[in-house]
C-alpha cells in the first residue's frame, strides 16, 4: 500500500477523452439525434392509484392537431414476456400505482403530443390503496432474497442474549426516506424500425439488456436490435434497467411507421425509473466496557410495489463492517399500491450505512469511547460473517489517515461545546464499504497498418470517466501513449459487456481491455512489429477468469469526517467541509476518480439534509414531483471536499487491480453528518432528512 | 392549425442565434429551448426539468443568462440569442469552456453547457456592479469578478443543479477565469 494523497494531478490523470463534446454541446445525448421526419411521444399517467383503466377515448384527441397516434391497452400491440414487468407496458388494464403509464400519444410536434396527452380522457374502475410504509404493517413478509442475490438473513451466536448481557447498549431504531435517482438527463429513447431491424438511441447504463429486452418484447432476433448509449446525462441507478420509455418509443415507432422520440418529464421521472425504497432499520449494538460489540443486530423494514418485488439489501453492509461474536441481520418487505423502488446509488450500503454508522457513534457515546477509536476496536481480522479472508482491507489505515487530515486529534466528545457567533459547531466521522462486483466482459483491441490502434467494447459511460480508463488501460498494456488510441464505446455492434452499476464498470470492462491489449501487444512482439497494412486484432473475454477467481472477502473501504454548524436561530444545517480517504484498491485516474468520490459525497449531503420523498397517502403517491419540491444539493450547498485514497496493491482482485469507486463515496456520508449534528447540538436525528425543527427545541440552542 | 391571422396557433418568425439569423414557423407554445434543439439543430442546451429549476437549459439572451425553457421563441425575436455552441470557435474554446475541462468539472455532461453559459453571464453581472445574496449588506456595487471568491461563485450558480456533483470543481474553474480575464 502506498499513499498517492499528494498525486492527485499526476501522470495517471488523463482528461476526460469526450470532455472537448459536452464543453461545447456536441456530445449528443438520447434525443438529440437526426431521424427524418421524427414524430414526438407522450406518455399519459394513470391518476388513480390503484384499478383498472375502463376506456379511452381515443377519437378525441386521434387526428386534430397532427396527433397522429394513440396507444393504450385496448389498441397497443401485444409485446412478448420480458421477463420484467415493469416494462410491459400497456399490456393489461390494470393500474398498480398512481403515474403508471396508461397510454401513449404519437403527434408531429412535441407541443401537440404534449396537449393531447394531458386532455385525453381516461375512464377508471378504483378500488382502494395502500401507499403507506409502516413497521406494524400487516403484510410484511420475508422475501427469498435481497438484491441483487445475497440472503435474506444472517445468523451467527445468539444475539439477542449476547445483546442483555452486554454492559453497554444502544437499542434504536432509523428511518430513511423515498429517494429519487433524479439524473440531469431525464430518461429518453429516439427510436427508428428498417423493416424488422430496431435502432434505438437510449439513455441507459448498459446497452446489452436493453437490446435483449427489446428484442424479447417485440419477437425480433437480437442481432436486429442496435441499442446506442454514447453519451448518458447520468443514471444513478435508475437506467442499470431498460424503463418504460424504450419500449414504449419502440412500440410507437412501429405503429405510426416513422421514427419516434419520447423524453419523460422531469415530474414522470418520479414514478417511471424507479427510487429508493423508504426504510425503517432497527439497530441493536451492545459492547463491553470498552465498546468491544459483542452483539449486532440490523432489522430491516422496506416497500415494494405489486408490478414486481425489488428487495433493497440495506443490512448487509452491517455483515461486513465491524467484528461482534453475535450477530443478526434480517429483511422484511410490505408490498404497497406504489411504483416498484429500485437501484439508486450503492443500494443496500447507502441506507443501511446510516443505521449502522449512526448506531456506532451512539454507541460511542454511550461507552465513553472516541468514535475513530470505537471502529478501530472492532475491525475484524477476517471477513465477519462469511470467514474468509479480505482480499485487502484498510479501515483502520483511512480512519487514522482522515482523522489526521481533518484534525480530529483533540476533540472534545462533549455537544454543543463549540460555538462561533449564532452558529454551534460538531464534527462527525462514518465509515464507507462498498463490495468489489465484477462481471463477464468481452473487449477487442486492433491495430491498423499506420500504428494506430483501437478499443472496442460495448461499455458505457453515465459520467464516470469509463471511457477515460479504459483508454488508458488499453494504452497501458499495449505499451503506448493514450494518444494513439482510439476508444470505441456505447454501441450493442461492439463486444458484449455489462452495464455501468455497482461500481463494477471498471472492474470488469477494464479487465477485458487489459487482457485483449495485452494479447495484441504480445503478438506484436513476436512479429517484432511488423504488421501489414490489413492491421491485427483480438478479441477476449473474462468469463472464464472472472469464474476463476479465489474465494475472498472483497471490498473497498473508507471513512468520511464532515463539519458541521448549526445555525441556534433557524436550525440551519451547513457543512463547511468534508474529508473522505479511501482504500479501493488501484486508481487508473486520479483525475475522474477524485471527481467519483467528491460526486458520491455530495449526493450523500444531498441525502443527509435535503432528499425526501413525501407519501399522500390520500392520492396513494409522492406529493413532490419536480426540483422545485424535491431539493437535491445545490452549488451553494457544498463547501470544501477533500477526497484522497490510499492505493492498494492486491493481488485478489481483476486485472484491472482495481475495486470500483462509483458508489462508496455515498456510503457513510450521511450519518457522518448525523453525528456531527449531535455533536453541535446534543440532539440525535435518527431520520433522514435533517430537519432543522427537530433542532430548535434543543436546550444548546438558546 | 391555422397560420394566419388572429386565431393562427404558429408565428412565422426569425430568430438570431448564434450571430445567424434563421427564419422559423413554429407553433405558438414552442419553447424557446425547443426551437434551438427541434428545429435549429442545437442540442447542446439541454432540457433538464422544462420548468426552470434546474438551469440545464441556460442560454444567453441579449447577454444574460435565462432559462431557455421558460421563454417562449416568439418572445424573443428581436433579441440576440448565444448557445453553448455559439461560445467557442470551430478551433477554440472560449475559457470557461477550456477551464471546465482543465478543473473536470462535470462528469455526465449533460448540465454543462448551461453551467458554462450560466457562469460565462454571472461573471459579466459581477463586472456590472451585482451584488448577490451573499455580498456584503454595505456593498451595493459589486466589485467586479476580480471580487469573487468561493462563496460569491456557490451563492451566483446555485441555479445550475449538477447531479453528478462537481460543484467542487466547477468553483474552481470559474474562478480560474475570473482571475485570468479581469
Amino acid at each position: 500500500m502506498t499513499s498517492t494523497i499528494d498525486r492527485a494531478v499526476g501522470a495517471r490523470s488523463l482528461a476526460r477523452v469526450e470532455g472537448v463534446d459536452k464543453v461545447t454541446g456536441r456530445a449528443r445525448y438520447a434525443y438529440e439525434y437526426d431521424a427524418d421526419g421524427a414524430a414526438y411521444a407522450w406518455p399519459v399517467q394513470a391518476t388513480i392509484a390503484k384499478g383498472s383503466v375502463t376506456g379511452v377515448d381515443v377519437d378525441s384527441v386521434l387526428g386534430r392537431d397532427g396527433v397522429i397516434g394513440v396507444l393504450w391497452h385496448g389498441n397497443a400491440p401485444r409485446l412478448r414476456d420480458t421477463g420484467d414487468p415493469v416494462v410491459a407496458v400497456l399490456q393489461k388494464p390494470d393500474v398498480a400505482y398512481r403515474g403508471q403509464v396508461v397510454g401513449l400519444v404519437v403527434a408531429l410536434t412535441s407541443e401537440a403530443a404534449r396537449e393531447a396527452a394531458q386532455q385525453l380522457p381516461v375512464h377508471y374502475a378504483t378500488t382502494d390503496h395502500d401507499s403507506v410504509l409502516r413497521a406494524d404493517h400487516p403484510s410484511l413478509y420475508e422475501p427469498d432474497r435481497v438484491n441483487p442475490d445475497s440472503d435474506t438473513d444472517s445468523v451467527i451466536g445468539d444475539a439477542d442474549k449476547a445483546f442483555g448481557e452486554s454492559a453497554v447498549r444502544v437499542d434504536v431504531t432509523y428511518r430513511t426516506p423515498a429517494e429519487h435517482n433524479n439524473p440531469m438527463e431525464p430518461h429518453a429513447t429516439t427510436a427508428t424500425w428498417e423493416g424488422n431491424s430496431l435502432t434505438v438511441q437510449d439513455s441507459n447504463q448498459g446497452g446489452q439488456v436493453v437490446r435483449d429486452t427489446l428484442a424479447k418484447a417485440f419477437a425480433i432476433e437480437p442481432g436486429d436490435v442496435r441499442v446506442i448509449n454514447a453519451h448518458v446525462g447520468g443514471g444513478f441507478g435508475s437506467k442499470g434497467t431498460p424503463r418504460p420509455n424504450v419500449v414504449l418509443t419502440a412500440m410507437a415507432a412501429r405503429v405510426v411507421g416513422r421514427p419516434v422520440k419520447l423524453a419523460l418529464t422531469r415530474q414522470q421521472q418520479f414514478s417511471m425509473v424507479g427510487y429508493r425504497t423508504p426504510t425503517i432499520q432497527r439497530m441493536r449494538l451492545g459492547a463491553d466496557a470498552d465498546g468491544a460489540l459483542n452483539s449486532l443486530s440490523h432489522d430491516v423494514i422496506e416497500q415494494t410495489g405489486t408490478t414486481k418485488e425489488f428487495a433493497e439489501q440495506s443490512a448487509i453492509i452491517s455483515r461486513v463492517m465491524y467484528a461482534a461474536p453475535n450477530r443478526r441481520t434480517a429483511h422484511a418487505l410490505v408490498t404497497l399500491d406504489v411504483p416498484v423502488p429500485s437501484w439508486m446509488r450503492a443500494p443496500g450500503e447507502c441506507p443501511g450505512s446510516f443505521a449502522l454508522e449512526s448506531a456506532m457513534d451512539e454507541l460511542a457515546v454511550a461507552a465513553g469511547v472516541d468514535p475513530v477509536e470505537l471502529r478501530i476496536r472492532n475491525e475484524p481480522a477476517v471477513d465477519p460473517e462469511e470467514g474468509t479472508p479480505f482480499s485487502s482491507r484498510h479501515l483502520v489505515e483511512c480512519l487514522r489517515e482522515g482523522a489526521e487530515r481533518f484534525g480530529w486529534v483533540g476533540r472534545d466528545p462533549r455537544p454543543g461545546r463549540q460555538r462561533i457567533g449564532r452558529w454551534l459547531v460538531g464534527s462527525g466521522v462514518a465509515s464507507s464499504t462498498y463490495p468489489v462486483n465484477i462481471v463477464p466482459a468481452t473487449a477487442r483491441v486492433a491495430v491498423d497498418g499506420e500504428g494506430r490502434y483501437t478499443v472496442s467494447i460495448n461499455a458505457t459511460d453515465i459520467g464516470t470517466g469509463a471511457r477515460t480508463a479504459l483508454l488508458q488501460i488499453g494504452a497501458e498494456a499495449l505499451g503506448v501513449g493514450t494518444d494513439r488510441v482510439t476508444i470505441l464505446i456505447g454501441d450493442t455492434r461492439l463486444p458484449r459487456a455489462g452495464l455501468a452499476g455497482g461500481s463494477m464498470g471498471t472492474n470488469s470492462w477494464g479487465w477485458a481491455v487489459h487482457k485483449a491489449a495485452t494479447k495484441l501487444a504480445d503478438q506484436l512482439a513476436a512479429m517484432s512489429g511488423a504488421v501489414g497494412p490489413e492491421g491485427l486484432e483480438v478479441t477476449e473475454g473474462t468469463a472464464a477468469d472472472v469464474k476463476a477467481m479465489e474465494s475472498f472477502s472483497r471490498h473497498a473501504f473508507g471513512a468520511q469526517f464532515v463539519e458541521v454548524r448549526v445555525n441556534v436561530d433557524s436550525g440551519e444545517i451547513r457543512v463547511p467541509r468534508m474529508v473522505g480517504v479511501f482504500a479501493a484498491g488501484r486508481i487508473v485516474n486520479a483525475r475522474t476518480a477524485r471527481s467519483q468520490l467528491i460526486g458520491g459525497m455530495t449526493m450523500g449531503l444531498s441525502m443527509a439534509l435535503h432528499e425526501e420523498g413525501l407519501m399522500d397517502a390520500q392520492f396513494g403517491d409522492y406529493a413532490n414531483h419536480d426540483l422545485a419540491t424535491y431539493h437535491i444539493a445545490s452549488n451553494a450547498d457544498i463547501g470544501d471536499i477533500d477526497v484522497s485514497w490510499l492505493e492498494e496493491d492486491d493481488p485478489h482482485l481483476g486485472g484491472t487491480a482495481t475495486k470500483g469507486i462509483g458508489e462508496i463515496g455515498i456510503v457513510g456520508t450521511a450519518a457522518a453528518i448525523a453525528n456531527a449534528v449531535y455533536h453541535a447540538t446534543g440532539v440525535r436525528l435518527r431520520s433522514l432528512p435533517l430537519h432543522l425543527e427537530d433542532l430548535l427545541a434543543a436546550p444548546n440552542m438558546r | 392549425m391555422t397560420s394566419t391571422g388572429r386565431d393562427s396557433t404558429t408565428s412565422e418568425l426569425a430568430l438570431r442565434v448564434n450571430g445567424e439569423t434563421r427564419a422559423l414557423t413554429l407553433d405558438n407554445r414552442t419553447s424557446l429551448l425547443d426551437a434551438l434543439r427541434e428545429h435549429l439543430g442545437l442540442t447542446g442546451s439541454k432540457k433538464g426539468c422544462d420548468h426552470g429549476q434546474c438551469g440545464a437549459c441556460t442560454v444567453l439572451v441579449d447577454g444574460r443568462r435565462v432559462n431557455s425553457c421558460l421563454t417562449l421563441a416568439v418572445a424573443v425575436q428581436d433579441r440576440t440569442v448565444v448557445t453553448i455552441e455559439g461560445l467557442s470557435g470551430d478551433d477554440s474554446l472560449d475559457p470557461m469552456q477550456q477551464a471546465f475541462i482543465d478543473r473536470d468539472a462535470f462528469q455526465c455532461g449533460y448540465c454543462t453547457p448551461g453551467q458554462i453559459c450560466s457562469a460565462v453571464a454571472m461573471l459579466d453581472e459581477a463586472d456590472a456592479g451585482w451584488p448577490s445574496a451573499v455580498t456584503a449588506p454595505d456593498v451595493t456595487t459589486f466589485h467586479g469578478r476580480r471580487g469573487l471568491d468561493a462563496d460569491e461563485v456557490r451563492e451566483r450558480m446555485s441555479g445550475n443543479l449538477c447531479r453528478c456533483g462537481a460543484y467542487v470543481n466547477i468553483v474552481p474553474a470559474i474562478l480560474d477565469v475570473a482571475g485570468a480575464q479581469a
